[in-house]
């Protein structure tokens, strides 16, 4: 924030980075390759809806425009929408595992159509799944606003795998941007799609 | 650029520069005066301006900079851990993740009275801080209008209010300081003066006037200040949501609230009144009831009720219309 708008007590509302998003199908690749982790095929954007008829609008023309391959060959299974306990609409895209790409341009059909029409500032983060043999659970967060991924693997309880987290960092390091600042790796716990 | 829905309240904005044009028109001519009435003087009164200086200067920046600590002590607040407020963790984490901002300390009071206030010099060193009272279940604050609460609280720290606050007030502290070190010194020192130091035993009460009058024009420019940074924070807040409602309702039902609880908890949060959500201490509405803003508006830190519901319903009606292009 500048200075001038430190004085006039005013925020401009953030608008979100997408470009990096798309980095994430050569991460999964190197990601599958060095601690066996899959893709489940399954990932999520989250924004936080506003009020009034004109942004539920929007959100249904994406589920349409998002159903419409939905059945086909690569075109994935129908999309969910759910709402988290904090208030977060949650738009679920399930593919099959190795449709790595057509999840991201899902993903990404729905960060664009709330950007087209100005509600860009409303995305919170996108989470992609994953899942070793040894069904662990981990995904990889990627807020809008830093344009940077983080992972996440919770345990059973509202716990956290902080180990598996700092190694998938470091695997992972060469392909995603990954954010540095430890204390805005928040957890989302019970995320749709994980 | 990226179109945006998000409109800029320049009319806000506009009362907004005037007032704080008119607070530094105060205090140059103060400084004018003070420097023009020192030259025509005398060490004692010198003496006096330049103690009250330090002293007022010296104690705005103290606060300031422990303003989150001494705000903690006076609320008894206590910080608490994602794992104790596993709730009130993940709302701010949200909104810090939305609004790119860094994450403040989360502390809860043990007061009953609903509100919340957020404190510190800057993003890195500030606390938010919500009282017992907000969450209980009595009040029954929804986890949207607990959102709201919190995302206007955060406003006031990414608009740095502790810091503008108080470079607006150190003024009126040093004027008041003025006030009583000459009355102090008129008191004391008036024995001590000679036949020819008439200049000095004319000068300190001028400089009192001067002092009270300089006190009394920034006490109100501030409130006003404060009124409309409460009024951003309001804005700010419902944007970075985009549920302006949920934010009008958590003040309907925390202001309710306040009006219940017993005088000896309002007494004790007085101090900290302008870091509130909502103030503390409700003052009467004037008796006359007439149309015209009266003398309580004037003196309060915080927009009326009706105020901030209005502005809010506006912000409702912009996020509703058509991107503009």
């Amino acid at each position: 924030m500048g200075f001038l708008d430190v004085l006039l007590g005013r925020t401009k509302p953030v608008q979100p980075k997408l470009d990096d998003l798309f980095a994430l199908p050569s991460a999964a690749i190197t990601l599958q390759a060095a601690s066996g982790f899959t893709p489940t095929g399954s990932g999520s954007v989250c924004f936080r809806s506003v009020e009034g008829k004109t942004f539920s609008d929007i959100q249904d023309d994406v589920r349409e425009l998002l159903n419409m391959d939905a059945g086909k060959p690569g075109g994935g299974l129908p999309v969910e929408v759910t709402r988290d306990s904090f208030g977060f609409t949650w738009l679920v895209s399930s593919h099959m595992s190795d449709e790595m790409d057509a999840l991201v341009t899902d993903l990404h059909a729905v960060n664009s159509a709330l950007v087209d029409n100005g509600f860009g500032p409303q995305l919170l983060c996108t989470l992609v799944a994953f899942r070793d043999a040894a069904e662990r659970r981990l995904a990889l967060v990627y807020l809008y606003k830093r344009g940077t991924f983080y992972p996440f693997a919770p345990l059973s309880g509202e716990r956290r795998d902080n180990a598996l987290e700092l190694q998938t960092k470091g695997v992972l390091g060469d392909d995603l941007k990954i954010e540095q600042d430890l204390t805005k790796w928040f957890p989302v716990w019970g995320a749709p799609g994980l | 650029m990226a179109r945006t829905r998000y409109a800029p309240d320049r009319g806000l904005t506009a009362r907004m520069t005037v007032t704080m044009f008119l607070l530094g028109l105060v205090f140059v001519a103060f400084v004018a005066l003070i420097i023009g009435i020192m030259a025509a003087a005398h060490a004692s009164a010198g003496a006096i301006v330049f103690i009250a200086l330090v002293f007022g200067g010296g104690s705005a920046f103290i606060s300031l900079f422990y303003s989150d600590k001494i705000a903690l002590a006076a609320a008894g607040a206590r910080e608490v851990t994602p794992q104790e407020a596993p709730e009130l963790h993940g709302i701010v984490d949200r909104l810090c993740a939305l609004a790119d901002m860094d994450k403040p300390r989360v502390a809860i009071s043990p007061t009953r009275m609903p509100n919340a206030f957020a404190t510190g010099r800057n993003s890195k060193h500030s606390v938010l801080c919500v009282t017992e009272g907000l969450l209980s279940p009595q009040l029954n604050l929804t986890n949207e209008e607990l959102e709201g609460v919190l995302a206007h609280e955060l406003s006031h720290v990414a608009h740095k209010d502790v810091q503008v606050m108080t470079y607006a007030s150190l003024l009126a502290i040093v004027a008041g300081l003025l006030v009583r070190f000459a009355f102090y010194s008129e008191l004391f020192g008036g024995g001590r003066r000679g036949g020819n130091n008439n200049q000095a035993a004319l000068l300190i009460p001028l400089i009192m006037v001067v002092s009270i009058v300089v006190y009394a024009i920034s006490f109100l420019l501030i409130r006003l200040l404060s009124r409309y940074r409460e009024l951003s924070a309001d804005r700010s807040g419902a944007l970075l949501t985009g549920q302006p409602s949920a934010l009008a309702s958590a003040l309907q039902k925390v202001s309710g609230g306040m009006q219940r609880i017993p005088t000896q908890d309002l007494r004790a949060a007085e101090p900290l009144n302008a870091f509130y959500f909502a103030p503390a201490v409700k003052l009467t509405r004037g008796g006359g009831g007439g149309g015209g803003p009266s003398l309580s508006a004037l003196f309060s830190t915080h927009p009326s009720l009706e105020r901030r519901l209005e502005e809010l319903a506006k912000i409702q009606r912009q996020l509703g219309q058509v991107a503009p292009h």
